[in-house]
């Protein structure tokens, strides 16, 4: 029973982690219609970034400095909002399906970096020995993660709220004007480029912020966190939930990691070990078809965006 | 050391113009970035395998470290695979573009695609290499410092022929003439009576059968493996995009290019690095001319 109970704790935090990824990706792609296909690459940025400041002291590696939780966190924050506002200045002109390679591309650059850059990132090693905040307070990893639980729900509340707000501000009207028509909005004074720049590095900071609080939370970080394939899952965690609803991006999230953790749990219990690839890529399948067919059957998502209609306008 | 970079770089090349060619076809006619191209690179690669384990690859020839048995089985796996590119379209292409869905719901589509076909091929062989014909073969110092395989003479003249016969089919065919219709402008073809079905269906046919016979080469040198195909996607979406979307000789010039490219990089920078070398190349492509070297301006 308590198995379960930790395991179910566990669970909810990382479908925590990647509410906080998918709402990011919502502001990029369900509101300012960007493509960006480099998910995992800043979410890399923010973790790393966090550990290299905060993990403890390692003769082996550069960085690690040790310095307090929320340092790093902030620090996450900032150096994924640079390498975004960078990334950004370079493609964020190009036309819908060339920003798509172009971050597909990035998001494979800082994998690459993660592996090579081994004084610094400690490549497939990883770094460990990550601090997790207030840890003396609690005696048991279980009750430890249940108050990682609760400032998680926090976290991902306080970012829901942030997000409508600024969504329903005058600045998130501008951004759904740009993505159902560019020369319209321009048209009105407002720069489309500006726009779109500001809202893929706040949606690309988001990502930062959730790769610093999820290797917090399992304190270490490889590069296998990483993997592209995790760029494919939150977009299908965005598709499913419906793109354009914040509120669909939490519940994208959460059906999708489930399908992912269940179908991890009957792979693992019929699959025999000698064909774990298989069942490796039994899992991959049945995300990329549920991606596939809810485009083909459902493509507004469980719930998608809700459609507002101005109150001064006349019927 | 450098002329030996090159020389490498012409052959890997030309591989990776093969795969461009379809690429550069579709980003231009069905006007979206295909993901799953590079897939149909490893299926082709695949089925090819199947058949050599059947038929065997043949007893080697001419210097070649294979028969024409795997030509046979490169032509076999090349029309299936170019099948299975249309059928994709059948099943979720078609459907989406009826439905009014925006070219980039397409790319997301492509990317699921990909994933699933990938992922059906580790289901079959596993994660494990997988080789053609196990003959070694020797270099042959045509100059000093110059070291080449026949087998990659073979396929850098196979590339060139592919081309030179897909060259005069898009100039003289009715289909061909077509389907450079539909690139120039889509609703002006329709007007004009052009059938775009069957336009649709030449261009996949066209992608995959090119796709197949450039993961088949790339697979004879020297193994196959599951990522054959999409560890090649960069490469090959830099080859169509610096050529100039839509133009043939432009894929064909931007893959050899990229070819040589990675591997002078091999020469001055830490290996481990590579991937990232069509990357950075496309990225100073899209900055410098987004329409590429022989692509014309969009009004």
């Amino acid at each position: 029973m308590l198995g379960v109970a930790s395991y179910l704790v566990f669970f909810l935090c990382v479908v925590l982690v990647l509410c906080i990824l998918t709402m990011g990706l919502n502001l990029q792609w369900g509101f300012t219609g960007l493509f960006n296909a480099g998910v995992a690459g800043f979410y890399a940025i923010g973790g790393y970034t966090h550990a290299i400041l905060t993990a403890a002291p390692n003769p082996q590696l550069m960085g690690n400095y040790g310095l307090p939780w929320l340092v790093g966190i902030i620090a996450a924050m900032l150096v994924t909002a640079l390498a975004a506002t960078l990334i950004g200045l370079i493609t964020i002109r190009l036309r819908g399906d060339y920003l798509a390679i172009a971050t597909f591309g990035i998001g494979i650059m800082i994998q690459l970096v993660s592996l090579n850059l081994e004084s610094w990132t400690g490549a497939s090693q990883g770094i460990t020995r990550i601090p997790k905040p207030l840890a003396t307070w609690f005696d048991a990893p279980l009750s430890y993660n249940l108050f990682y639980l609760v400032f998680m729900v926090a976290v991902v509340a306080l970012v829901y709220w942030a997000l409508e707000r600024i969504l329903s501000s005058p600045w998130g009207r501008v951004l759904r004007a740009i993505r159902e028509d560019e020369a319209a909005a321009s048209s009105l004074g407002k720069s489309p480029l500006s726009y779109r720049l500001q809202s893929f590095v706040l949606g690309s900071t988001l990502m930062g912020l959730a790769g610093a609080l999820y290797v917090t939370f399992i304190g270490f970080v490889s590069p296998f966190d990483f993997l592209p394939i995790l760029t494919f899952q939150v977009w299908a965690m965005l598709i499913v939930g419906g793109s354009g609803n914040n509120r669909g991006a939490m519940i994208g999230a959460l059906v999708v990691w489930g399908i992912w953790a269940a179908s991890g749990v009957a792979v693992s219990k019929w699959v025999p070990p000698s064909h774990a690839a298989q069942g490796a890529a039994i899992q991959v399948i049945l995300i990329g078809l549920t991606l596939v067919l809810m485009l083909l059957y459902k493509p507004r998502g469980l719930i998608g965006e809700r459609s507002v209609v101005s109150r001064h306008l006349v019927w | 050391m450098i002329l030996q970079a090159l020389t490498d770089g012409v052959f890997t090349g030309a591989i990776v113009s093969l795969g461009a060619i379809g690429l550069s076809l579709t980003l231009q006619i069905m006007r979206f970035a295909n993901f799953a191209h590079a897939e149909f690179m490893t299926i082709g690669a695949y089925l090819a395998l199947a058949v050599v384990t059947f038929i065997g690859p043949g007893t080697p020839t001419m210097g070649l470290s294979f028969g024409w048995q795997l030509l046979l089985a490169a032509l076999l796996a090349s029309v299936l695979a170019g099948a299975m590119s249309w059928w994709l379209d059948l099943l979720v292409f078609r459907p989406l573009r009826r439905s009014g869905a925006a070219s980039l719901v397409l790319v997301f589509a492509a990317f699921g695609a990909a994933l699933v076909l990938r992922h059906i091929l580790v289901l079959i062989w596993g994660h494990d290499s997988y080789f053609y014909t196990r003959e070694l073969q020797l270099g042959v110092m045509i100059l000093p410092g110059m070291r080449v395989l026949p087998d990659q003479v073979f396929i850098l003249a196979l590339t060139v022929l592919l081309v030179i016969v897909l060259h005069l089919y898009l100039t003289f065919h009715r289909t061909g003439i077509a389907m450079r219709a539909m690139a120039e402008s889509p609703t002006l073809a329709q007007v004009c009576g052009i059938r775009v079905d069957s336009v649709v269906r030449t261009t996949w046919l066209i992608s995959g059968f090119m796709a197949a016979m450039a993961g088949v080469f790339s697979g004879l040198t020297p193994q196959l493996h599951p990522e054959l195909g999409s560890n090649l996607l960069l490469s090959v979406f830099a080859a169509a995009i610096f050529g100039g979307v839509g133009s043939l000789p432009g894929a064909v010039i931007g893959g050899l290019l990229v070819g040589i490219a990675e591997n002078l990089f091999l020469l001055v920078a830490n290996p481990g690095y590579k991937p990232a070398m069509p990357f950075l190349l496309l990225l100073g492509v899209l900055w410098l001319r987004p329409q590429g070297l022989l692509g014309e301006k969009s009004s």
